[in-house]
């Protein structure tokens, strides 16, 4: 990532693009990866509306891939999906492995 | 749903607070912030008072706010939020804007309960139509865990340090939701991520008031509580249901208690899983824990009797 320095900054580092942060992945902090077994997903988005990371994808309400650019690993939504029947539609796998 | 809270339609709806943040892994606040905006349905600008949330979320060129946002000083949220409220009440009235805009203010505890609370005050009793949500994690955790008003009796920080002088923090907690209340506004209450829909509808009830509406909601932070990074609304869900973190509301003077637990579990259940709470559970330190106890029931029961009284 190229660094700016102060005279390229607006005055008062005033900043104009809104969510600009969608262009500083975050993913690379992950220790753990979270994944997705579909077969036991039910669909109700808790994992969605927890994750404080944005990073699962939900499209035309239907839960969709973990958004690896941005997943910190945390393990919330694994440790909330209720799964089906009581088999987890998340796990969570060591990084690298 | 009239309401419009399904998780189906929210998620269709667009994320004003954006991944690329930088809090950390695991952290409560964006949670809150996140739902906070998707319980909103207007265009909203924000003031953001320094601390881990406005730190984390804006760094340099990268905010992860979709909204107008300013970053306030550590005391000032509040005033910084009513100043803009009352231009645009201004610019309205000369017929230069006709939009309907709302206006909330985010604070952590630190500044919220303290440093805050005057501006805080000071504009609730104004009158300016605004939403002040504090985040509380409980400490000043920004800065490395020092305590504040809000840290629970008991808790260890790093200027209350547990050990053989003191076993943590010796004074409890100040009620600031009650204290927001007695400002006799139109909207106070307290929520919790872990009950997203109690939350939200609180949320979108506040903005239909007009006035100063205020919220506190829980905000675990797991590495100023010596938690896990997964277990943040795990460990809101067991405030709720120990009663250390009620869910109410109180609406022009009349407190409403929204959830109550089905079975209300021991406040341990809560602080077991948190290094802040350890020393709490060696024999010597029995003594507080039952404390602890002891004032999570009184207050449980106070606020029962107030929601039964309807006053
Ligand atoms: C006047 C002033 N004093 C001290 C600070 C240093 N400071 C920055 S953030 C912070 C702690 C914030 O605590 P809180 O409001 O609880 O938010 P948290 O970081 O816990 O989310 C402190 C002490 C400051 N920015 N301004
Ligand atoms: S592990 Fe954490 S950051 Fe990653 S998708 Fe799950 S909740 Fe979100
Ligand atoms: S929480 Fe689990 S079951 Fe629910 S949508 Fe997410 S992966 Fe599927
Ligand atoms: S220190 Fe705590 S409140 Fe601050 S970003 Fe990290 S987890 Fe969140
Ligand atoms: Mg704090």
């Amino acid at each position: 990532m190229k660094q700016k320095g102060w005279k390229d900054l607006p005055p008062g580092s005033v900043v104009l693009e809104g969510g600009s942060a969608v262009n500083f992945k975050t993913g690379s902090w992950r220790a753990y990866r979270p994944i997705w077994n579909k077969e036991n997903c039910i669909q109700c988005l808790l994992c969605w509306i927890y994750c404080p990371d944005m990073a699962i994808k939900v499209k035309d309400g239907k839960r969709g891939e973990f958004d690896y650019d941005y997943c910190k690993g945390c393990g919330i939504c694994a440790l909330e999906c209720p799964g089906k029947k009581g088999k987890n539609a998340i796990e969570m796998i060591e990084e690298g492995k | 749903m009239a309401t419009g809270l399904t998780l189906k339609e929210l998620s269709k709806k667009e994320d004003r607070f954006t991944h690329g943040h930088r809090m950390c892994s695991g952290c409560g606040a964006p949670t809150v912030v996140k739902m906070v905006l998707l319980a909103t349905d207007y265009p909203v600008i924000a003031s953001n008072a320094t601390g881990c949330l406005e730190v984390s979320s804006c760094i340099s060129e990268y905010t992860a706010w979709k909204i107008p946002w300013i970053h306030t000083a550590f005391e000032n949220a509040a005033a910084t939020i009513s100043g803009v409220e009352t231009m645009y009440r201004s610019l309205k009235k000369q017929g230069k804007i006709d939009k309907d805009i709302k206006f909330i203010a985010f604070g952590g505890d630190g500044g919220t309960y303290d440093i805050g609370f005057q501006s805080l005050s000071g504009a609730m009793e104004r009158g300016h139509d605004m939403l002040y949500v504090c985040y509380d994690n409980g400490a000043y955790m920004n800065t490395g865990i020092q305590r504040s008003s809000a840290t629970p009796l008991g808790a260890d920080t790093t200027t209350c340090p547990a050990g053989d002088v003191i076993p943590g923090k010796l004074r409890s907690r100040k009620n600031l939701t009650k204290i927001m209340g007695a400002h006799n506004i139109p909207y106070a209450a307290q929520a919790s991520p872990s009950h997203w829909m109690d939350l939200m509808k609180k949320v979108k009830k506040a903005h239909e008031f007009i006035g100063p509406k205020f919220m506190n909601i829980l905000a675990p932070c797991n590495r100023g509580w010596r938690s896990q990074t997964n277990d943040s609304i795990t460990l809101s869900k067991l405030a709720v249901n120990s009663c250390y973190w009620p869910l109410y509301e109180i609406e022009d003077g009349v407190t409403k208690i929204t959830y109550t637990p089905k079975d209300k579990v021991p406040v341990a259940d809560f602080m077991k899983p948190q290094g802040r709470f350890k020393h709490l559970f060696a024999p010597a330190n029995e003594w507080l824990l039952k404390k602890v106890q002891e004032e999570v029931d009184k207050e449980w029961e106070k606020l029962k009797k107030q929601a039964e009284c309807g006053c």
